[in-house]
């Protein structure tokens, strides 16, 4: 008898995670990894260049004519097959997995090829020939209510979707008698969590049975197979989707498979073979899933001495081009704890969703809290600013006080647990707080600058898939019937072995689910976390499941640990009732220890656990039914979630741990990096399993902050051109980059789980990155800072003026994103006549344009052409659309060109004048133009270069056509940008 | 993300990539480490038709000591020059500016004359060869030729190679007694392509300092013997001339004032260092 085991207890410790020794050595079984059925097609999306455009007309007989090509299927083809995925608010638009009459993103899909293999589809997009009408773009979320501005949706007739005010408590009353109204205004970028494997699936059809079999890397939530097969027209027990054992991260991103599960299901019925796709990293970035931007205003009614009676949220949420399922979420997420740690019994919220050209959005790591924690806390901290206060007396003086737990906070979510004072009174002192301070002090006597920032923030886990239904009115909630609640299932299973097996639907990306649901069910039953063999991959054709099964929100170990208690309780009790028959002692004499069922006070009164958990298989005529013990599963959801009240109050999540971060960041005054000097950050997050993957995942936490802090953004040109399409332009952080925290606990359990554990994982995407700013602000003095808090963006708080240029003025080099200006002259040796002439006849342009195979007439003003175009190495071919305007023959005419091709996409306009110069033509331009698509995102740093070649070889080829020029005349042609 | 289709040689010998550059001219292109070609192969920004691999090529290996020069030989990838003992004795400058050249796994298959090759205005071997004065070998077919790093240099990712030219090594002068170098560059992650670097070489009374990731080339500036509030006003009309951009990362007068800023400390820090 082994007293060691005995007196174990795992969960708690950081036992050996069983997921390693197949990751560390490459044995992982990831989708890629696995075989594929012979005949597998593969399946290759072309994706729009455009922002915003109607689609005119889809040739594609030559791709369809590519030998090994199987099937090019385009939006029409899917409507035909499926049906719109259903959208989350009650308005008359549809959300399709492909564009079906215009584009209206960047990287959205306009078309499928499936073929023999992946090269050859790849092959056959470049021969898609597609006419693009673009209409004008809208990127910001502001400028998109704009009634003159263009609409994305005509059945929406605007591009608001959806609208809801709230109140809680009397806060015109707070406002009115408040002392002071501190506000802050926030445009929170855009940014993803990019896991390092992308989107995955391998669809089948089996038209026999009208059903769909999908192997994806899916992560949930479930609710969306109710969405994916409503929109395959099948009933759900004819879509059976499953997921393979590994999954290399999600971070909430691979809830956004699900459109191309659809996608990809209709290819597989098209071409009655089964179709693999596997998202490349181009298309992950333009066009997966992307965290919403949002514009923020927060206004707090605040007491002298700094303590917040009211706030008054206005939020307006940016969810791209579509309003994808489950979007608004995001916005709805915070809903409960909009009031943070804080106590703020009044509450007013505006809450507005707006479409915008922009990818989709969707769950990503933090889901709607680095959103609103950017504005609460630096808030908080614009509060002790603006009156003078210590803001770490501003924050506790607001914390809600020790003793008040559960605590009802003013917009309805029960805050389970926790004493946030004295959680945040002991970072103060383990984490050194006093001595950052002297630290600080004498950076800056030493001139140096540097900032202390704080941030106290709630972290919700276990979401309520009722809040969502927050975006309703009570009237239209009454109507669709109320949702809530959060069902988490486990199965535990005995083997005729006596082998335990549990499975869960919780469908992990890496964070080592099977090993902590090793460790409860072996504490649980007495015996080692090895003797249990834990299943994760899923099959929604045999697994237990609901809806809000899958990995997000943080529900793991709160949810669904505490399920696998439940199921593994079922399983023992039984057991026991078994074991207390045959050993002659009460049920309640029954211990599980060290591997045996056993009398307590009489150990030697014991039989094996194997022997005991084999009996129902070998001998069940000798139990009563009521005590054979083979599979339990267990179905929880906590009754405290419940739905949105007729006042609008939402319990959110059912967990609420407590985060108290505080750094201090250094800005180098020369190239104004910020480093992080020190970053302490506070976490109870209930019961802690297994401490290590505490820390991994708060570390993992760190990382996304830092990155969506200090360097990434998912950046749009003013024409919606993507500009951040690899990883050279979207900035993630490397551990070269990101410092180790110093993480602290307190432990306060939860009462509303079976184990006492919260979520985790999300908190510091919430906290971090308002911290960073915060010290960055104190730093350099700011009252406000968006992020991302990039070195530019910094130095130009602190270069100063600049000298003005020593000789010659710089000519402007305005507007964002890849627009370019350029002016230039040339002088020709031939009259304007000729000249003119030239610029109207397409043998001239074919002779002049660069790289053009044939140019066509269509009309004495418009011209079309095929062109080669190569700039350094890149070469790419092109489809010219050229149109003449404003003809004032033979002075002066505007050509407007539409280059499109498989590289992406360039208008310009340009003024050509025509001025006769002393027997010649003195030839004058102006030009402007914007460039996108792939080369935009890619080789942003190119495409200056790019322009500047084409126009200089159009010019120098014109002036060759007319007879050539004084030598060297072309030297410095172009003005600045050309 | 799949390549286009094209045929793969692995030359045996510098004539036949030669050839292999003589049939096909723009159609074909050199590998090497293939740290950069690699990706615009997947990504189909390059679709030649031919891929030269020059990695087999004995003589194209190897780094030698050569009269007054270092030659490096276009199979010589970056760790390997990085590992060279000779490194810091004769090409200070390189040993400085080499650890910033993408990350040790990429250097571990690119190679110096490839970064050279893809000219990329804000790499570092190419601002260092231009601060060095630094020569390449080209030849073909019809002969041999080698053209200075200040004339190869003509364009974002453009150069003076013929389509039909193999760069068959870069010459470096060796570090002369008396001189002194710095490197010093500003990146947004370790790694990353420079926003600015600056490379300085100090000898005597001249001082030369090389921009990086600022115009479309590497540039160089002569400063003499300037100090004081000369070298200031030197540096910044430097800095205007070279036409800084606007991009995603950094504005042009952010770039404009990592020019003053960092190339003076790097002009100082060279100084210093003379011996």
């Amino acid at each position: 008898m082994s007293s060691v085991a005995n007196s174990t207890q795992w969960c708690g410790q950081s036992v050996e995670r069983v997921e390693d020794a197949a990751l560390l050595t490459g044995r992982g079984r990831f989708i890629d990894d696995l075989g594929v059925k012979p005949g597998t097609l593969h399946a290759a999306i072309l994706r729009s260049p455009h922002a915003h455009a109607r689609l005119a007309a889809i040739r594609t007989d030559a791709a369809r004519a590519l030998p090994g090509v199987a099937a090019v299927l385009t939006g029409a083809d899917i409507r035909t097959l499926s049906s719109s995925l259903v959208v989350g608010v009650k308005a008359p638009v549809e959300c399709w997995p492909i564009a079906t009459d215009r584009v209206r993103y960047v990287g959205e899909p306009v078309a499928v090829v499936v073929a023999a293999s992946r090269y050859v589809a790849e092959d056959a997009l470049d021969l898609i020939d597609i006419d693009y009408e673009p209409l004008p773009a809208i990127v910001d979320p502001v400028a998109a209510l704009d009634p003159a501005a263009p609409v994305l949706h005509d059945g929406l007739g605007a591009n608001l979707a959806s609208e809801r005010a709230f109140r809680y408590g009397d806060p015109e009353q707070a406002f009115a008698a408040a002392a002071h109204r501190i506000a802050v205004t926030i445009r929170y970028p855009r940014n993803s969590c990019t896991p390092m494997e992308t989107y995955g699936l391998v669809a089948e059809y089996d038209a026999a049975e009208d059903a769909y079999d999908v192997l994806a890397n899916f992560m949930g939530p479930f609710s969306l197979h109710a969405v994916m097969a409503r929109a395959l027209k099948v009933p759900g027990n004819r879509f059976r989707l499953r997921t393979p054992p590994d999954s290399g991260g999600s971070f909430g991103v691979k809830q956004g498979v699900f459109p191309y599960i659809v996608l990809i299901g209709v290819a597989a019925r098209v071409t009655g073979r089964p179709v693999k796709w596997i998202e490349d990293r181009l298309e992950h970035l333009a066009a997966s899933v992307s965290a919403t931007n949002r514009v923020t205003t927060l206004e707090a009614a605040v007491d002298a001495d700094g303590r917040v009676r009211a706030l008054a949220w206005d939020q307006l949420e940016d969810v791209g081009a579509h309003i994808r399922a489950p979007e608004p979420a995001t916005l709805y997420r915070m809903h409960g704890n909009l009031t943070g740690a804080y106590d703020i019994h009044h509450v007013s919220v505006r809450n507005r969703v707006v479409l915008t050209n922009k990818m989709p959005t969707g769950l990503n790591r933090g889901f709607g809290g680095p959103q609103v924690y950017y504005a609460l806390e630096r808030l908080m901290q614009r509060i002790a600013v603006e009156l003078e206060l210590d803001p770490v007396d501003v924050i506790r003086r607001n914390l809600i006080p020790s003793g008040r737990f559960p605590y009802r906070t003013a917009t309805g979510a029960l805050l389970d647990s926790g004493d946030y004072v004295k959680a945040f009174d002991i970072a103060l002192k383990d984490g050194a707080f006093a001595s950052l301070r002297e630290r600080q002090a004498k950076a800056r006597a030493e001139g140096r600058l540097y900032g202390i920032g704080l941030t106290a923030a709630v972290e919700p886990s276990v979401s309520n898939m009722g809040y969502i239904t927050t975006a309703l009115t009570p009237q239209e909630r009454r109507k669709a019937g109320p949702k809530n609640g959060a069902q988490a299932t486990a199965t535990v299973s005995l083997d005729p072995l006596g082998g335990v097996t549990v499975n869960v639907a919780s469908v992990p990306q890496g964070q080592g689910h099977r090993t902590v649901l090793a460790q409860i069910v072996a504490d649980d039953l007495g015996l080692m976390p090895a003797d249990i063999r834990v299943v994760t991959d899923f099959d929604s054709g045999r697994d237990a499941w609901s809806i809000a099964s899958g990995n997000y929100s943080s529900r793991f170990a709160a949810a669904v640990g505490g399920a696998a208690k439940l199921a593994s309780g079922r399983i023992k009790a039984r057991l026991a009732r078994m074991a207390a028959a045959q050993l002659n002692v009460g049920v309640d004499e029954i211990e599980f220890a060290a591997g045996k069922v056993r009398a307590r006070g009489n150990p030697d009164n014991a039989l094996p656990f194997t022997r005991l958990a084999a009996t129902s298989h070998w001998s069940p005529g000798l139990v009563p039914v009521e005590n054979q013990a083979l599979r339990e599963t267990a179905f929880w959801s906590p009754p405290e979630l419940t739905a949105p009240t007729e006042g609008d109050e939402i319990n959110s999540s059912l967990c609420h741990g407590f985060i108290f971060d505080f750094c201090g960041v250094e800005i180098d005054r020369v190239t104004g990096a910020a480093r992080i000097d020190t970053y302490v950050t506070m976490h109870d997050c209930g019961t802690i399993l297994h401490p290590g993957m505490v820390a991994g995942q708060v570390t993992g936490g760190f990382a996304h902050a830092v990155g969506a802090a200090l360097y990434e953004e998912f950046a749009y040109g003013d024409d919606g051109s993507f500009l951040t399409g690899t990883f050279a332009d979207y900035l993630v952080p490397t551990a070269m980059e990101i410092p180790a925290p110093l993480i602290l606990h307190l432990e306060t359990p939860s009462p509303f789980t079976p184990l006492g554990a919260k979520g985790v994982g999300e908190g510091n995407c919430m906290s971090t990155p308002v911290c960073l700013a915060n010290a960055v602000a104190d730093a350099l003095d700011l009252d406000a800072i968006d992020l991302p808090l990039t070195p530019a963006k910094l130095a130009g708080h602190i270069h100063g003026a600049e000298r003005a240029p020593p000789q010659r003025p710089a000519a402007a080099r305005t507007g964002k994103g890849r627009a370019l200006h350029g002016v230039g002259e040339a002088r020709v040796d031939a009259p304007p006549e000729t000249v003119w002439r030239m610029l109207l006849d397409p043998g001239t342009l074919a002779a002049i344009i660069p790289g053009a195979h044939g140019v066509a007439k269509v009309s004495d003003t418009h011209f079309r052409a095929d062109v080669t175009l190569g700039v350094g190495p890149v070469t790419g071919r092109y489809k010219a659309d050229i149109r003449l305007s404003d003809l004032d023959a033979p002075r002066a005419v505007t050509l407007i060109g539409v280059v499109t091709g498989a590289l992406g996409d360039a208008r310009g306009a340009g003024r050509i004048t025509l001025t006769a110069d002393a027997g010649g033509t003195r030839v004058t331009y102006d030009y402007d133009a914007e460039i996108g698509g792939k080369v935009a995102s890619i080789g942003g740093r190119l495409l200056d270069g790019a322009a500047k070649v084409v126009i200089r070889q159009f010019f120098a080829a014109l002036v060759r056509h007319t007879g050539g020029a004084k030598p060297g005349f072309l030297a410095r042609l172009f003005g600045r940008g050309a | 993300m799949k390549p286009a289709r094209f045929d793969y040689i692995r030359a045996g010998d510098i004539a036949e990539a030669h050839a292999a550059l003589a049939d096909h001219g723009n159609d074909a292109r050199i590998i090497a480490g293939g740290q950069t070609l690699m990706p615009m192969l997947s990504m189909r920004l390059v679709r030649p038709k031919i891929v030269v691999d020059i990695m087999h090529v004995a003589a194209l290996h190897g780094i030698a000591a050569s009269g007054a020069d270092i030659r490096i030989g276009a199979g010589v990838r970056q760790a390997e020059l990085l590992a060279w003992p000779g490194l810091a004795e004769h090409l200070p400058l390189l040993h400085a500016a080499l650890p910033w050249v993408g990350h040790a796994q990429t250097r571990s298959r690119g190679t110096v004359c490839g970064s050279a090759a893809h000219a990329d205005p804000s790499a570092e071997i190419p601002l260092c060869l231009l601060a060095l004065d630094a020569t390449l070998e080209l030849s073909s077919r019809r002969g041999r030729r080698r053209v200075t790093a200040a004339d190869f240099f003509t364009g974002m990712m453009t150069t003076a190679r013929a389509d039909n030219e193999l760069i068959e090594a870069v010459r470096i002068p060796k570090k002369p007694a008396g001189a002194g170098y710095a490197f010093n560059e500003f990146g947004r992650r370790h790694g990353d392509f420079a926003i600015v670097a600056c490379a300085a070489v100090a000898s005597g009374d001249t001082t030369r300092l090389a921009v990086g990731g600022v115009a479309d080339t590497p540039a160089l500036h002569e400063l003499g013997a300037l100090g004081g509030k000369e070298l200031d006003d030197a540096l910044d009309a430097f800095a205007w001339a070279l036409d800084a951009r606007d991009d995603l990362h950094a504005t042009a007068r952010y770039r404009r004032e990592l020019v003053r800023r960092m190339g003076r400390a790097t002009i100082e820090e060279a100084r210093a260092c003379r011996d």
